[in-house]
């Protein structure tokens, strides 16, 4: 939309050849005076950017200063330089954590997605109790996270975990679940998809409910099956929405807190410590705040990184 | 995607019934395989919710009972009265509504104004620093806040916490109202400015009124962001200033044992926001999907 054009007819003001004069002196004068409210729209944000600019852009720029200081909260301030960053690169348990984390957010990242994506194309179509449904599926992702962290955890029980009993009454060993170094990850990326792939169903439904239908009536007189009508009209057209999906669940994978926090704290050991666990650990259990901010740098880089690579998809064609 | 229905016989007329009979077959077979789809989706949901409300309603015999209990015999309100009772839970909720909406109607006073700013004056900057915030980890703001915080002496108080989910909430209020903002009719405010109403009156007067819908997705994005974050209380809260995924979580470390308890704690914690989902689902999504921001 454009301030200055919309809402009154097009006025015959550059032309020379007004209809009435009052009528587009009217718009003359409502032109120009709009022209000096676009400026003076600004007020309206100026309330929001001084609290965007305490509580968020602030924070930012002092992580920065900190990044460069030996800053513990015992008081003592010393600037060290780059010496944090350089730290870091041979600090074998951030490398770990980061080495961790990709792999958290790799899988974190596909499974939602490809489970998302049929889902959404489940909920596209019609069938009774459609509402309810949904809401049911879309219930993890709004529940609050710590209250489901605990309740998985008591279902991983090894002993008298409900899971454990599901496993062994089908004729399953039983498993170990976040007890074990190996399947601790595993485990955790199996609570995330079961949060967040509501999220992605949503962003993809929202891409298939705008679909033209005309495609599809071709392709039905074309004598084209569900799978080749999804494969070559659904997906192409729906690409940049899985891409959207795809990007935020990269952004939470990687930020992922609360569940992994709340089920096991980084452990057993530190075999589900990821980036974040390990800054909130230098952070407020070391109180070594000037490498928890280097680290805090480290980590938005990745963040950003990571994210633009997948946007930058976006603009590619779908070419399988 | 989904087959048209079968046709009046008019058009099918010419062909064969055994062509009939088998796109009747598909079909019926796709009917099946999506019923099974959606059951298959939506279980580990069901059962997971039906197993924590179990978990909550059971004494503690059967919570232990191997194999699992799934109805509880007789149900009990016991564990309820003693997360309330022993954990002082009261004072946890109240700290959390306190924080929950003063960090939503801050965020709307400051949020309203400023999504509509920016969809006058198309700042699109703006709206890209809003997104660089969604992305930033929550850990980043709350290492300078805190010494921040330590450093005005006010750690130990609510204020700490209704500032920093400040940070959830401000965005998302801002990200949807620029939305919605732009997407409705100036032609009512601008009659307003010819009747010579100053741009704050066409504001208050006609813009805030007719995006009451968007207001409303963005005040219940905001109050569950802010109602279920954790991480920042954890850091900020003290003893007695803790919010209820706060309170929850210890709960766990104190209690690790008696599982009935810590049920019904988890099930006191997400009761606000899963009532308000199965009551305001179109607005919530209307919101995630448009905004697309989630904190």
């Amino acid at each position: 939309m454009s301030a200055t054009t919309t809402g009154a007819p097009q006025g015959p003001t550059t032309s020379g050849a007004p209809e009435g004069p009052t009528a587009s002196g009217v718009l003359l004068a409502v032109r120009r005076r709009r022209h000096t409210y676009v400026r003076r729209y600004w007020v309206f944000a100026v309330p929001a950017a001084l609290v965007v600019a305490a509580v968020i852009v602030f924070p930012w720029l002092f992580t920065l200063v900190m990044s460069v200081h030996d800053w513990k909260v015992s008081g003592n301030v010393y600037y060290v330089g780059l010496t944090n960053y350089a730290h870091l690169l041979h600090d074998d348990r951030f490398l770990w954590a980061v080495a961790r984390t990709l792999y958290f957010t790799t899988a974190a990242v596909v499974l939602p997605v490809l489970i998302g994506i049929w889902a959404a194309v489940c909920f596209a179509r019609q069938f009774p109790l459609r509402g309810a449904a949904r809401t049911a599926f879309i219930l993890p992702m709004m529940a609050t996270p710590v209250a489901i962290a605990l309740v998985w955890t008591m279902m991983f029980h090894p002993q008298l975990g409900v899971l454990n009993y599901l496993l062994t009454s089908v004729g399953l060993p039983p498993s170990s679940w976040v007890y074990s170094s190996t399947t601790v990850i595993p485990t955790l990326v199996m609570v995330e998809t079961w949060q967040w792939t509501p999220l992605v169903m949503l962003i993809v439904l929202g891409g298939i409910s705008s679909l033209p239908i005309d495609p599809y009536e071709a392709a039905e007189i074309d004598g084209a099956n569900g799978w080749q009508m999804f494969r070559y009209i659904t997906l192409p057209l729906i690409w940049p929405f899985i891409v959207v999906a795809a990007v935020m669940r990269v952004i939470d994978a990687l930020k992922a807190f609360d569940t992994i926090f709340v089920i096991t704290n980084g452990g057993p050991g530190t075999s589900s410590e990821t980036i974040n666990m390990l800054l909130y650990q230098t952070a407020f259990g070391y109180y070594d705040l000037g490498y928890a901010s280097a680290m805090v740098l480290v980590f938005f880089v990745l963040i950003m990184l990571l994210s633009l690579v997948l946007l930058h998809t976006r603009q590619q064609e779908l070419t399988l | 995607m989904a087959p048209p229905p079968p046709k009046p016989a008019v058009t099918r007329g010419e062909r064969h019934p055994r062509a009939v009979g088998r796109y009747r077959l598909r079909h019926w077979i796709n009917q099946a395989g999506l019923y099974l789809s959606v059951l298959i989706l939506v279980s580990p949901s069901i059962l997971f919710f039906v197993w924590m409300l179990s978990l909550s309603l059971k004494n503690e015999l059967d919570n232990t009972a191997y194999p699992p209990v799934l109805i509880p015999h007789p149900p009990t309100l016991a564990n309820f009265v003693q997360v309330f009772a022993k954990n002082d839970f009261l004072t946890y909720t109240i700290n959390s509504v306190i924080v929950s909406f003063s960090a939503t109607g801050l965020a709307l006073l400051f949020g309203v104004p400023a999504g509509y700013g920016i969809a006058k004056t198309q700042a699109t900057k703006a709206a890209v620093l809003i997104l660089i915030a969604r992305v930033t980890p929550g850990l980043s703001y709350l290492i300078p806040l805190f010494l921040v915080f330590q450093w005005l002496g006010m750690l130990g108080t609510l204020y700490p916490l209704i500032i920093t989910h400040l940070v959830l909430t401000v965005p998302i209020v801002v990200w949807i109202m620029i939305g919605y903002f732009e997407g409705l009719p100036v032609a009512l405010e601008e009659s307003a400015l010819v009747d010579g109403a100053t741009i704050w009156q066409a504001f208050r007067y006609v813009a805030v009124p007719l995006a009451r819908p968007g207001i409303m997705v963005a005040t219940i994005l905001a109050f569950i962001f802010s109602w279920n974050n954790f991480i920042f209380g954890v850091v900020l809260a003290g003893r007695t200033t803790r919010t209820l995924p706060v309170a929850v979580y210890n709960v766990l470390t104190f209690e690790q044992i008696s599982w009935g308890p810590l049920a019904a704690a988890a099930l006191v914690v997400t009761a606000p926001v899963l009532l308000l989902t199965l009551f305001m689902q179109k607005e919530i999504v209307a919101g995630l999907t448009a905004g697309g921001v989630k904190a």
